[in-house]
């Protein structure tokens, strides 16, 4: 791990700005500043809130916001709660796996994108719903779901 | 975001001087993005569907020319003398005809980050005159006389769980308010943080005025940026006046609020849970007794409340609390009636022509709400099914009986399902009542902590049972096993989400026991449903 990362995780720990801080508020703070949990973050945290290694972790492998091996370039959330399932959201799953080459959710092998599935992204009354680098985009049909896809990674391949 | 951004461009190219606010939902989400436009002295002018062309067009023709753009208007708010040509007045649009706003009375029309919008509107009246006028004790009897029932779903009286906290002498007691809105179809909790976060404040700081305690939490769900910057906005600028913190409005009383977060769990919703959740553990739920009162987070006797049961509650302050008991279903004790006081905030999704979020008085009929307010199935298709309270709270079918069902908490319960926490989720005559029984359930299955096992491998089982009834591979035997794994989840889970785990399932066999059928002896589909099934799954580790 690089020192510059390794920086990163000591501020997210140190410096969060609420009175209550937990072994889950300082999870969250990593999982924000580098977007996952490396096993230093596991033993920053663990030595900051004097909690065992195992605390952490359990906490860690509870919540499915965290993961723990880098994020790509980018995070494509699709919503599969019950009133975009009603509206057609598995005709969006499906899309979305296509556009991006997979068959589950996961990271694309080129490291460019992430597939989620969410419980529910919060804005029923816009369903189906699906989240792009946490921007949520309502009324989604399967081919608006390619073309925002192809979209992102068109601006992925840019830069 | 990009119709905010195109708005500021196109003033600033037309050097037009104009104040630009991000507000939350008017509730009209059907008609998003809203934009609404008032020049001095006028009226304001709500656009429909506002893409960032249609938002450069508002500033050059309405801003800029004075000229409104009635074709793409859906209504305006103001005196009905100010009329604008071939405009509608917005409380006229069927979705808001029927209103009475109580909680969401600023959502809409007021910053929710800033709180001299909200004192301006009346705000923190309620706190003052319970802090300067009425002892705690006088405050927790207003709720009480008011009938405020919980809002989160368990529907039991506030004033009377505010008491159990009340009556106890530890000197440090928390008031938590839940935000954790997992409910898939409801997003009102979410409505109200984003459009009016300040109303919640006050109440929270209204119910440790009134319990005698010393700290809040509003606990909100992780990634749910809008609620939780604006909730910590308003909780800084009352800091900066005053109105929380030490000696508040120099009454003595001192009281502090924080925001809380939690990560994506479901049962973190329920109340011990989520106290396990605030102490940063794996969101579980504990053993009861001890309850919430007596040791609740940290160890500390606390009381938990929804996010709309204490937006409500400045309002009972400010205008009492028979007022607020005048609206709604009447109790009759004498004959076992508890009534139902107040507002239903109701959020609509699904197959319904108008979605989006409405506060209209309890004891209006379903009817009142899906066809005359919010225009029935769209498309000419005919309503099916409805899917109330959130995942457990079961399936309705659109049977006339059931449309005459008065929004009633014990009404509801009454009929098989939950008002709760007031989505409801329309299906018209293309869902299939097995298809979406099965979402359900996986929802469930992938949302269960895990902690009980009758909860943990009966949501599994279930679904593999509807996984199999679905692909038209069910046997006869599958109703009676599914029967016998929801007794066993009721009988031995320690919290809401096993024991009403198969409320779906039994409701959907209540209601549309012959599609169950039709998949298992006649191996026919029921509706659209999808080719190939898909239910993630999770097995938290």
């Amino acid at each position: 791990m690089d020192a510059a990362t390794q920086s990163l995780i000591s501020d997210a720990v140190n410096s969060q700005p609420q009175s209550t801080v937990t072994v889950l508020s300082s999870l969250l703070a990593v999982e924000d500043a580098i977007g996952y949990i490396p096993k230093e973050a596991v033993e920053a945290v663990a030595l900051q809130m004097d909690a065992t290694i195992n605390d952490v972790w359990a906490v860690a492998t509870f919540y499915p916001n965290f993961r723990f091996v880098p994020p790509t370039e980018h995070r494509i959330e699709v919503c599969w709660g019950p009133s975009c399932h009603v509206m057609g959201a598995d005709r969006i799953i499906a899309a979305a796996q296509d556009s991006l080459s997979l068959s589950d959710e996961g990271d694309t092998p080129d490291g460019k994108a992430t597939l989620r599935y969410n419980t529910c992204l919060g804005a029923c009354a816009h369903a189906p719903v699906m989240a792009i680098d946490h921007h949520l985009a309502g009324r989604i049909t399967p081919e608006s779901a390619r073309e925002k896809i192809a979209d992102v990674l068109r601006s992925a391949a840019s830069h | 975001m990009e119709v905010v951004a195109a708005t500021k461009r196109a003033l600033e190219e037309r050097q037009v001087v104009a104040n630009v606010s991000e507000v939350g939902t008017l509730g009209l989400c059907f008609a998003e993005p809203l934009m609404d436009v008032q020049t001095p002295g006028g009226p304001r002018i709500f656009y429909r569907n506002v893409t960032p062309e249609l938002a450069d067009s508002i500033v050059e023709r309405h801003v800029a020319g004075g000229n409104p753009l009635s074709e793409h208007a859906i209504g305006y708010l103001g005196h009905r003398s100010l009329a604008p040509d071939g405009i509608p007045h917005l409380d006229d649009h069927p979705m808001r005809s029927m209103e009475q706003r109580i909680a969401l009375r600023n959502a809409g029309n007021i910053d929710p980050s800033d709180l001299y919008q909200y004192i301006a509107n009346g705000g923190y009246a309620a706190l003052n005159k319970a802090l300067t006028q009425m002892s705690p004790d006088e405050t927790r009897q207003e709720v009480l006389t008011s009938g405020l029932r919980g809002r989160g779903g368990a529907a039991f009286p506030a004033g009377v769980k505010w008491g159990f906290l009340a009556g106890n002498p530890d000197p440090n007691k928390y008031i938590l308010c839940n935000c954790e809105e997992g409910d898939p179809g409801a997003f009102n909790d979410r409505g109200i943080l984003e459009s009016d976060p300040a109303t919640v404040v006050e109440g929270i700081t209204i119910a440790g005025y009134a319990c005698n305690a010393n700290r809040g939490y509003i606990f909100i769900r992780h990634g749910h940026n809008q609620p939780i910057d604006r909730t910590r906005a308003v909780i800084e600028q009352a800091y900066e006046l005053g109105l929380l913190g030490e000696n508040i409005l120099g009454s003595g009383f001192s009281f502090d609020v924080e925001v809380a977060l939690t990560g994506d769990s479901y049962v973190s919703g329920e109340e011990t849970a989520l106290m396990e959740a605030i102490e940063g553990k794996r969101s579980m739920p504990r053993y009861r007794p001890p309850f919430p009162a007596q040791v609740g987070v940290f160890g500390k006797p606390s009381n938990i409340n929804n996010v709309k049961t204490l937006a409500y509650v400045p309002e009972i302050v400010a205008r009492g609390g028979e007022w607020f008991a005048s609206i709604g279903t009447p109790a009759d004790r004498d004959n076992g009636i508890n009534g139902s006081s107040g507002t239903a905030i109701l959020c609509l999704s699904g197959d319904i022509t108008y979605t989006g979020l409405m506060e209209v008085p309890l004891g209006m009929t379903l009817r009142n709400v899906l066809f005359d307010m919010a225009g029935g199935v769209p498309n000419g298709k005919r309503m099916k099914l409805l899917q109330t309270g959130g995942p457990l709270g079961g399936v309705l079918s659109a049977s006339d009986a059931n449309l005459d069902l008065v929004l009633d908490f014990d009404v509801f319960r009454a009929a098989g399902a939950i008002l709760g926490s007031g989505g409801i989720i329309v299906c018209d005559e293309d869902t299939c009542a097995v298809d979406l029984t099965r979402n359900l359930i996986a929802f469930c299955q992938y949302e269960s902590c895990g902690k009980c096992f009758p909860c943990r491998m009966g949501m599994s089982h279930l679904l593999e049972v509807l996984e199999r009834i679905s692909n038209l591979e069910g046997t006869e035997e599958d109703l009676a096993l599914m029967r016998n794994i929801g007794e066993n989840m009721q009988a031995g889970s320690l919290c809401g989400h096993g024991q009403l785990g198969f409320n779906p399932v039994s409701s959907a066999l209540r209601y549309f026991g012959d599609e169950f059928e039709a998949h298992i002896l006649d191996k026919r589909h029921t509706g659209d449903c999808p080719e190939q099934v898909f239910s993630p799954k999770l097995t938290r580790r």
